[in-house]
């Protein structure tokens, strides 16, 4: 089966990665991303890191996104682990792994759900800065990177 | 009909609220935000039309034409910024 959890605890890629092989002895090739969080953005140091998100909405906006990029590359299981809450520099957030037969779709298909999560998933970052809190702006290159798959701009 | 409004991020921050109930005349989402951002200085700072914003009913990403349902749930939040 897939994997899509939003969660506050902390997630070892590893643990994702065997879970999702050990489930499908057909799988030759796994791609993963680890998305983690960094000690500056914009040029200001980022001491903090809070995100929010909309429980409900985000797992079936997630959900909605596997299914699109398994009908759409050949992969045979897909994993989506999004932390929330409070992270300091180094904590993972999100992990995405994909696991085919062959090792192109999986890398197309996690790029692709990556691309999708960065603008169609409701989560928000606040970083706590030296001058203080701040709601993250979302980037137009994430637009620009969905964009090369067709994946529409938010709504 | 009533509504359910939800509010995230920054738009709760401004707002200092994250749900409230609402009954409206209004047909879509587009009628709807100006009738809320007409209710008071802070509504119309946050959900004006200057303010780029995303909205969903039902939990489903939408565009301001889409029409609301009685007893949706309807949310403004501000563009996400996951991964």
């Amino acid at each position: 089966m897939d994997i899509v959890r939003v969660q506050e605890e902390v997630f070892q890629l590893s643990d994702v990665i065997n879970e999702l092989v050990r489930s499908d002895a057909g799988v030759g090739a796994v791609v993963s991303f680890l998305g983690v969080a960094r000690d500056h953005n914009q040029g200001q140091s980022v001491e903090d890191l809070w995100l929010e998100h909309y429980p409900g909405m985000t797992e079936s906006a997630i959900e909605a996104m596997v299914a699109k990029a398994k009908s759409r590359f050949e992969v045979l299981r897909v994993a989506v682990v999004h932390r929330v809450g409070h992270f300091k520099p180094t904590d993972p957030i999100v992990a995405v792994v994909v696991a085919g037969v062959h090792r192109t779709q999986a890398f197309d298909a996690c790029q692709f759900i990556m691309d999708y999560l960065k603008i169609h998933a409701p989560f928000w970052k606040k970083e706590m800065t030296p001058s203080g809190a701040k709601w993250v702006d979302a980037r137009v290159s994430d637009d620009e990177a969905a964009a090369r798959w067709g994946i529409p701009p938010q709504a | 009909m009533e509504l359910t409004l939800r509010y995230f991020a920054s738009v709760r921050e401004g707002l200092g609220v994250s749900t409230e109930a609402w009954k409206t005349q209004a047909q879509t989402l587009a009628q709807l935000r100006l009738e809320l951002a007409a209710r008071n200085d802070r509504y119309a700072a946050h959900l004006g039309t200057e303010k780029v914003l995303r909205m969903a009913i039902n939990q489903v990403m939408v565009q301001e034409d889409a029409k609301l349902t009685d007893r949706a749930e309807v949310a403004f939040f501000p563009p996400v910024t996951g991964g």
